[in-house]
């Protein structure tokens, strides 16, 4: 399949893969082990994004020093997955605190107006 | 006129460098077709963005990049750490209240992505007014000190950067 | 070693889409399931990117940069839908 490119580049790129692999496997325990859905929400946002990282720079470095040749897809993945992920924990933890949270389990917000899922935005269209 | 054209530059310089990145090699057609798509996305896009977000100082947006990336594999560590050895009883999740003392959008949404990127933070939602986030700690006793790391370690440098 | 790290890698994120599996069955709520469904999306896209390496061909990443395009919106949507009712107003 390939020829050998020197022992110091495979020991590199199967460090950033072993690395990978294990965030992974953390991400899948936590979503397994923790109880509570706002506690799951940690395990697959940090571990899996940094999991696919070590993926993916492991795999950079294997066209890099292996193929010899520059590929930026992996960059792109990274970038998208880095931009993405918060946003879609957001969405997930809005998702379940209007399902299961009322107004009294959170901490005052310390201003005039309370928290935006439960209250309307002062002099704004109620919709926002 | 330059600016009925380019109503965004900085996003037409982005989608260039983006669609070169997706193509995955350098030829003087893909650079053309970049550009035209750079310009011609922001151009008919423009309605939907009608106020240009301020950005400086781009050596502090690295220097802001490096600090949340190195967070991110630390967060990693802590929540590796916390998930894999330490019993479910004894994790003890709590919601905190963040008093903000940014005011532009942009600069509270790169703040609640970096607090869900870095230790054992989610952010969950913004108080109506915008003067506010709550955040979930995933293990903590001391909401006071959140606070005060975030504020220090990111709010100030993102006023910084967008204000 | 590179093969034995890939065999590695793979297995964990075996591991982790069965885990997803089993949360998306047994989720008590919506949030959960979409939960479980984003996090198989993100090991999947691992997954994929370790069989490109495993072939060396390059062309999985195309395929697995639009499975994170078309897995990001699925999960925005699936939350909007559960939030309002409606995905576009």
């Amino acid at each position: 399949m390939y020829q050998s490119p020197g022992l110091l580049a495979e020991i590199v790129i199967s460090l950033f893969l072993v690395i990978g692999g294990l965030f992974g496997l953390v991400g899948a325990i936590g979503l397994l082990k923790l109880k509570d859905t706002m506690q799951r929400l940690h395990a697959p946002t940090k571990a899996t994004t940094l999991g696919v990282g070590g993926c993916l720079i492991g795999s950079m470095l294997y066209y890099l020093l292996i193929d010899g040749r520059v590929s930026f897809h992996e960059l792109l993945i990274a970038l998208f997955l880095f931009l993405t992920a918060p946003i879609t924990a957001n969405f997930i933890a809005k998702t379940w605190m209007t399902a299961n949270l009322r107004k009294e389990d959170l901490p005052p917000s310390g201003r005039p107006h309370g928290w935006a899922i439960y209250d309307d935005p002062p002099g704004g269209d109620p919709r926002d | 006129m330059l600016r009925r054209a380019l109503p965004h530059p900085l996003l037409t310089l982005i989608l260039t460098i983006v669609w070169m990145m997706l193509v995955n090699k350098v030829t003087l057609g893909h650079l053309f077709l970049g550009v035209v798509l750079g310009v011609v996305i922001p151009g008919l896009t423009a309605p939907y963005w009608p106020n240009r977000p301020k950005l400086g100082r781009p050596l502090k947006m690295a220097e802001y990049a490096t600090i949340v990336l190195w967070d991110i594999i630390r967060a990693n560590v802590t929540v590796a750490r916390i998930v894999l050895f330490k019993p479910v009883v004894d994790i003890h999740s709590q919601w905190v209240a963040l008093p903000l003392d940014l005011t532009s959008p942009e600069a509270i949404t790169a703040l609640a992505g970096t607090i869900t990127m870095t230790p054992g933070t989610v952010s969950a939602t913004l108080s109506s007014d915008g003067g506010a986030l709550l955040i979930h700690c995933l293990h903590n006793d001391d909401p006071d000190a959140v606070c005060r790391e975030i504020k220090h370690r990111y709010e100030r440098r993102l006023k910084e950067i967008f204000e | 070693m590179i093969t034995y790290a890939l065999i590695f890698a793979m297995a964990c994120y075996g591991f982790g889409l069965l885990a997803t599996l089993w949360k998306l069955v047994t989720g008590p709520q919506a949030a959960d399931r979409i939960m479980a469904l984003d996090t198989m999306v993100i090991n999947f896209i691992a997954l994929m990117v370790l069989y490109g390496v495993w072939q060396g061909t390059p062309i999985y990443f195309e395929a697995s940069m639009l499975i994170a395009m078309v897995g990001f919106v699925s999960t925005v949507a699936f939350c909007r839908f559960v939030l309002r009712g409606n995905i576009i107003e």
